[in-house]
């Protein structure tokens, strides 16, 4: 993997990112939104092993805050889906829109 | 054009597609059917830098866990009219100009970035040993002083890194929002059915 320079890795870390930040703002299902809290993760994670890779200062670095972030996305995720199913319990909707309290 | 080229092609374009497929799909099944692709799309990634652990903990945790967790989210709340939510066209319009806004600005922050074109020759990243030494709190991964049989300005590389205290912050911060998650979802008995 030497042909290949840093700069499409940021590229594409930024088009997971907008990517993300576009399903976040437009999707009204709340599960929704949270996946695209998942891609905004995947974007910063794709940029910590790139530069991991690219720069020798991060060689350990990168890696270990990659390997951090995906703990940490699986531990949102949980209380995340917590949220919005008890939520669901409450309302029986997931509709972020009508969400104006979390019980009635 | 080189293998690792055409391969970064292939497996960029494939993520990229299926991000978009994320944010383009109304069900909301398709679009955790999308995730998993994208998913895997970046483990390949990290499996392309040379960061074999990353990928192999990608693949595990996010595809074999987390993922998982989200589509039991979808299958216990989308039924019905739920599982497509329509968005309204100014929505569309304001997401997306701030989407294409905050891409066009990234671009330009990492053209401007004066990246080296290539990788440095000859050291891949640090593989399972080093990383797993690195997290139990061991300050030098590699040995100091000359070993037989090794380019000398490479045995004597130290890194100095202990990653022990983040770790077990992160493991105890998990465990607790394991429980508090586990609390939160429980079976309620309905007040009033």
């Amino acid at each position: 993997m030497t042909e290949v320079g840093l700069t499409p890795f940021l590229i594409l870390g930024a088009f997971l990112f907008a990517c993300g930040v576009t399903c976040v703002a437009v999707k009204r299902n709340a599960v929704g939104v949270l996946m695209g809290v998942e891609l905004i993760l995947n974007a910063a994670n794709v940029n910590l092993v790139a530069f991991a890779r690219f720069n020798p200062a991060f060689r350990l670095d990168g890696q270990v805050f990659a390997l951090m972030v995906v703990v940490l996305a699986a531990a949102e995720a949980a209380v995340a889906l917590a949220i919005v199913l008890n939520f669901y319990n409450n309302h029986a909707t997931v509709d972020v829109d009508e969400a104006k309290e979390l019980k009635e | 054009m080189s293998l690792p080229v055409i391969l970064f092609a292939v497996v960029a374009t494939a993520t990229a597609v299926s991000a978009v497929g994320v944010v383009a799909s109304r069900n909301v099944v398709r679009m955790a059917v999308w995730l998993l692709f994208t998913l895997i799309g970046v483990s390949l990634l990290y499996f392309l830098l040379g960061a074999e652990f990353a990928g192999a903990a990608q693949l595990i945790v996010y595809v074999g866990g987390t993922l998982v967790l989200v589509v039991f989210g979808v299958m216990l709340t989308a039924h019905g009219p739920l599982r497509e939510l329509r968005t309204k066209k100014g929505e569309w319009l304001v997401g997306g100009a701030l989407g294409g806004a905050l891409f066009a600005l990234l671009v330009a922050v990492s053209l401007q970035l004066g990246s080296p074109a290539t990788a440095p020759e000859g050291d891949a990243l640090p593989g399972t040993g080093q990383l797993g030494l690195a997290f139990l709190g061991v300050n030098d991964t590699a040995p100091e002083g000359p070993i037989t049989g090794v380019p000398a300005e490479k045995a004597t590389r130290r890194t100095r890194a202990s990653y022990l205290l983040p770790f077990e912050i992160v493991s105890v911060h998990l465990l607790v929002v394991l429980i508090g998650a586990a609390y939160l979802a429980r079976a309620k008995r309905r007040v009033n059915p």
